[in-house]
């Protein structure tokens, strides 16, 4: 089902890998930190709750 | 607004920083690009006019960091600060100290530095013009950077990461400059988009300093 | 109604956590079946063969990469005008976002200019001033990082913000001017819109729909994320205290 992408294929899969690799990367990192500081602020709050 | 520009003049002569260090500096840079890439006559004064105004921006980057510092540590700006002076006029002449200091003695140093790169005759005129005209704006924009990091230890490599994008306009416009001059070509539309730079950065860009030094100053 | 009730931290948090998966979901719709689309759907241009292809990254992320300066702009004004913690801290959550949309314009440019100019990179006005507008990111995130107090930090970077727009625009111009003091009409700029056909539009289309819908979401996320973590520091500052 792959495309035949003739002479330029490592440009264009290159540049997809890329952009894949880099969007998923600052979506991972955005994802962690947000349940990361969440967590922190969570536990903080219970603290302070109680 | 006098004694202030005398007091910084005469600090940066005592403490030596001012004149020596900036234009050794900028010797040494000069020195250094024909080891880097050859001592071919053709190729060096294809490039002199790009290396002095490199060397400059660099020299001036390199002082950058003592026109508000000391000032900061020894508290001397938070006098200054509710003195009757705008802070604007404070920010103004501590630029124009820093002009006086360093970029005035670029100037001069570049035809000097510019036999050793062989530059063509015709760009030394051009050279100093440019730099006579850039190197101001040069100043203020370093600054409004020195006047945003003033509180932050150790912020000279922020203020160089935070300062180097915003002399790009200058720096293309100073070398371009110099370029066509060496070429024979003409000045003209550059130079006057070179000075359109530097006014328009000295006429506006005091505020923004002053609003960040303030900032800082809470 | 009004729009400065987002504003209010919590308002803003409680609002984003209810559109928040609407907006991923359909971001990750639209990437997926744009760039399917146009990876696996579409022909190869006579011209440029299969790289054409790039497109479809290409330009959503250099739209992007610009956009997201203009909203930190205007966040960063609404910051120094009404003083709206929230505005501030969008600013601060998009720039990352930014920077990595601008290095994606980047790198899948030199991508595509390998095999089309024959060079990795070349001076050209349009590169140059996307390399300088990467600059901006890295110098606005790192003062971020480097001044301890938020509000402090907020108003610097909001001025660098604000003069750093100014110096870009210069810049842009500038390099313009440069270069084509150096090569005489030998533009490299392509026209994009100008001669693109539907077969290409349409993906194209989806595609950009799905990056604006990702940068909202992560600049959402990001933010709830930055008044959390500014929430965080508030408390443990109180708890030192007492």
């Amino acid at each position: 089902m792959m495309p035949d992408l003739g002479k330029y294929a490592f440009a264009v899969l290159s540049s997809y890998g890329v952009t894949i690799v880099l969007l998923s990367v600052i979506v991972l990192a955005s994802v962690r930190r947000a349940r990361k500081v969440r967590a922190a602020l969570d536990e903080i709050e219970n603290r302070r709750g109680k | 607004m006098r004694a202030l520009l005398i007091r910084d003049l005469m600090l940066a002569i005592r403490a030596g920083g001012g004149f020596g260090l900036g234009l050794a500096f900028f010797l040494i840079v000069t020195v250094l690009v024909p080891f880097g890439v050859g001592p071919q006559t053709e190729l060096l004064s294809r490039i002199a006019p790009g290396i002095l105004w490199i060397g400059a921006l660099l020299a001036c980057l390199l002082s950058l960091d003592r026109i508000l510092a000391l000032d900061w540590e020894d508290g001397s700006l938070d006098l200054l600060a509710t003195a009757p002076l705008p802070m604007e006029g404070i920010v103004t002449i501590k630029a124009l100290a820093h002009w006086i200091t360093t970029g005035l003695p670029l100037v001069l140093a570049a035809p000097v530095l510019g036999v050793l790169l062989s530059l063509p005759i015709p760009a030394y005129q051009w050279v100093v013009i440019s730099l006579a005209v850039g190197t101001p704006a040069l100043s203020v924009i370093g600054t409004f950077g020195a006047a945003l990091t003033v509180g932050i230890k150790r912020g000279g490599l922020l203020m160089s990461l935070l300062v180097l994008p915003l002399y790009v306009p200058t720096l293309i416009f100073g070398a371009e400059v110099a370029r066509r001059g060496a070429e024979g070509l003409t000045v003209q539309s550059p130079l006057l988009l070179l000075a359109g730079i530097s006014f328009g950065v000295m006429a506006l860009l005091p505020f923004a300093s002053a609003a960040v030094l303030r900032i800082n100053l809470r | 109604m009004s729009l400065w009730e987002y504003a209010n931290p919590v308002k803003f948090i409680r609002t984003t956590d209810k559109v928040l998966p609407w907006v991923w979901t359909l971001a990750g719709l639209c990437l997926v079946s744009g760039l399917v689309w146009g990876f696996f759907f579409t022909p190869n241009d006579f011209r440029q063969g299969s790289t054409v292809k790039i497109i479809y990254i290409h330009v959503p992320s250099a739209l992007m990469a610009i956009n997201a300066w203009l909203m930190m702009l205007v966040a960063s004004l609404i910051w120094i005008v009404r003083r709206h913690h929230v505005s501030a801290l969008a600013a601060r959550a998009a720039a990352p976002v930014g920077a990595a949309m601008t290095v994606i314009a980047l790198a899948t440019g030199a991508f595509w200019g390998q095999p089309m100019w024959g060079t990795w990179w070349a001076w050209d006005p349009r590169l140059t001033s996307f390399l300088i507008l990467f600059l901006f990111y890295l110098g606005y995130m790192a003062l971020w990082e480097a001044i301890e107090d938020d509000d402090t930090a907020a108003d610097l970077t909001s001025i660098l913000c604000l003069v750093g727009s100014v110096f870009a625009i210069l810049s842009r111009y500038a390099v313009n001017f440069w270069n084509q003091g150096l090569h005489q009409g030998a533009t490299l700029s392509l026209d994009k819109e100008e001669n693109i056909s539907d077969v290409f539009w349409f993906p194209l289309l989806v595609c950009i729909a799905g990056f604006v819908l990702l940068f909202i979401a992560l600049v959402f996320l990001r933010t709830q994320t930055e008044i959390r973590a500014r929430r965080t520091r508030a408390l443990l500052a109180r708890e030192g205290q007492a």
